[in-house]
């Protein structure tokens, strides 16, 4: 895709935006309870009391709905339309998302229900968390 | 105690590309509405506003408070503005709750817009981060090319349309509805008529939304007085019998539990366990359009039909049509009369209720109007009934 706009880093997505350098997804999860957490959060949301460290997830997800996008935004928007977004949820847990870009298909041939996985897309200094057929 | 309620409604121009001034649209309509409800601007002592001056997207805002209470040098007890609410009807809800509490007696509430000239300007729209990178939930989303709500509206309808099958002729029934109605109404900014065939051949945006399931930027201002209902003076007072704002679910588009639904859906709830109306008691619904997909789902939220049921619902648009059992958008809604951040909605219920609407006047006179807003994890509506 043509130029994007970069998620800003912080030091609590730093772990996320970073995680794609030794091409592993990494979310951040509870000590305690043992639920994953994403986005990332100060404190575990479920149980309020464990700590959260990244763990390495799969990378296997599903998509649960997507959307062909046919519009270009701004004129410095380079982008070869369309092209694929989806929502997918990490094999991990239930509810567990991400909004992504399916690469690696045809956009056509993104269907709600397909089992993906992930792939980084390097940009600047964070790896963007994509997804392809698998 | 009485209740809060509309006593007075004003509207400024509107129009694409007017190239006025958002603070001269904003007098136009707050004078216009003080002087609708038979007031002077000595009467007014709280303002209300959405959503008051913000830095994007550019056109998106309008004055902020300060300038139109010395503009119109008012003497206020309590003013309140910003994004941060219950849906864009959020700061009119609190307007009625200091009318409620009885901080304020007449509060001014107004809604400007100059999107359209100021996207003129700057040849550009969508959503843009203030500054290089996307922060708080726009960093999980952006990055991705999802640069508009239309994507992220997108992403519900699909899910919508997976799981209940509706389909694209169904849902093309608001855009050709709103159109209808902004045949008869003179101020509207699309007229022309549109066929189903024109609806499905317009360009693809983000599937399933095409160009006329989005609403229109445009410039222009709404006002309406929010007073106690035994306080109004020229026009009837229009109760504002219920109020839903609740807000349930993970406030995310992402991370929302139903991605089939949005937040109208606990608005919606608390709208009627609030009432002792219920649904079959709406004689004009005035339900949010800012992308048609919307209006579906305030429809199941509202409980005029059932989950999954709102495609076969408007299925042959007569239910909703001016002469249906449940006119809706019956100026035109967002989608030809523009993008008025849900206030334009509000305003065509209130000129239902008084039956100001000329050629597109519900003809049995309306009692009770729902006006609702906002998508996403943004929403709220208010329950009209005239005194
Ligand atoms: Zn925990």
């Amino acid at each position: 895709m043509g130029m994007r706009i970069l998620p800003e880093v912080t030091p609590a997505t730093a772990s996320f935006w970073r995680s794609g350098a030794d091409g592993k997804l990494r979310i951040l999860k509870c000590a305690d309870c043992a639920q994953f957490v994403h986005p990332p959060a100060p404190s575990c949301p479920f149980c309020m009391a464990g700590k959260l460290s990244p763990e390495v997830v799969s990378g296997r997800a599903k998509v649960i709905t997507f959307t062909l996008n046919h519009q270009r935004w701004s004129p410095l928007d380079d982008a070869k339309v369309p092209y694929a977004i989806a929502v997918v949820e990490l094999d991990e847990q239930k509810d567990l998302r991400l909004m992504t870009n399916i690469v690696g298909c045809a956009p056509e041939n993104v269907r709600t229900g397909m089992t993906v996985r992930v792939t980084f897309e390097k940009a600047d200094d964070v790896y963007l968390p994509m997804f392809e057929p698998c | 105690m009485a209740k809060s309620a509309v006593i007075g409604a004003g509207a400024s121009d509107i129009g694409r590309r007017l190239n006025r001034d958002p603070m001269a649209l904003t007098l136009e309509s707050c004078t216009r509405a003080i002087e609708d409800a038979g007031l002077k601007r000595e009467d007014i002592d709280g303002v209300a506003a959405y959503p008051g001056n913000i830095v994007a997207p550019v056109g998106y805002g309008g004055p902020q408070i300060s300038e139109v209470q010395d503009a119109l040098r008012l003497s206020l007890n309590w003013s309140s503005s910003g994004l941060e609410s219950t849906g864009q009807l959020g700061p009119l809800i609190n307007a009625a709750l200091a009318v409620q509490s009885g901080i304020c007696n007449h509060v001014l509430c107004y809604c400007t817009t100059w999107e359209s000239t100021a996207q003129g300007l700057a040849s550009k729209s969508g959503v843009k981060p203030v500054g290089d990178r996307a922060t708080g939930q726009f960093a999980f989303m952006l990055p991705f090319g999802a640069h508009s709500p239309a994507n992220w509206t997108a992403l519900y309808a699909q899910h919508y349309f997976d799981e209940f099958g509706t389909t694209r002729e169904e849902l093309a029934q608001i855009a050709l509805t709103a159109r209808a109605n902004a045949g008869k109404n003179p101020k509207a900014v699309y007229r022309d008529p549109l066929t189903l065939d024109g609806y499905l051949a317009a360009k693809m945006i983000s599937t399933p939304l095409s160009l006329y399931d989005c609403d229109v930027p445009v410039d222009g201002s709404i006002a309406v007085i929010v007073s106690r209902a035994d306080a109004a003076r020229k026009r009837p007072a229009l109760e504002i019998e219920s109020i839903g704002c609740a807000m349930r679910g993970r406030p995310s588009w992402v991370d929302f539990d139903d991605l089939s639904t949005m937040a109208m859906r606990d608005a919606g709830k608390m709208l009627w366990e609030k009432s002792t109306l219920k649904p079959s008691d709406v004689d004009v619904a005035e339900l949010y359009d800012g992308f048609s997909i919307f209006t579906l789902f305030w429809l199941e939220a509202l409980g005029f039909c059932k989950k999954g049921e709102a495609g076969a619902f408007i299925r042959d648009g007569k239910r909703i049509a001016l002469d249906g059992a449940l006119p809706l958008a019956t100026g035109g809604g967002q989608l030809s009369a523009g993008r008025l951040n849900g206030y334009g909605l509000l305003h065509e219920a209130c000129i239902q209720l008084w039956g100001d609407g000329g050629e597109r006047q519900v003809k049995k006179q309306p009692k009770v109007g729902l006006v609702a807003s906002g998508g996403g994890p943004f929403a709220g509506c208010l329950l009209l009934q005239r005194a």
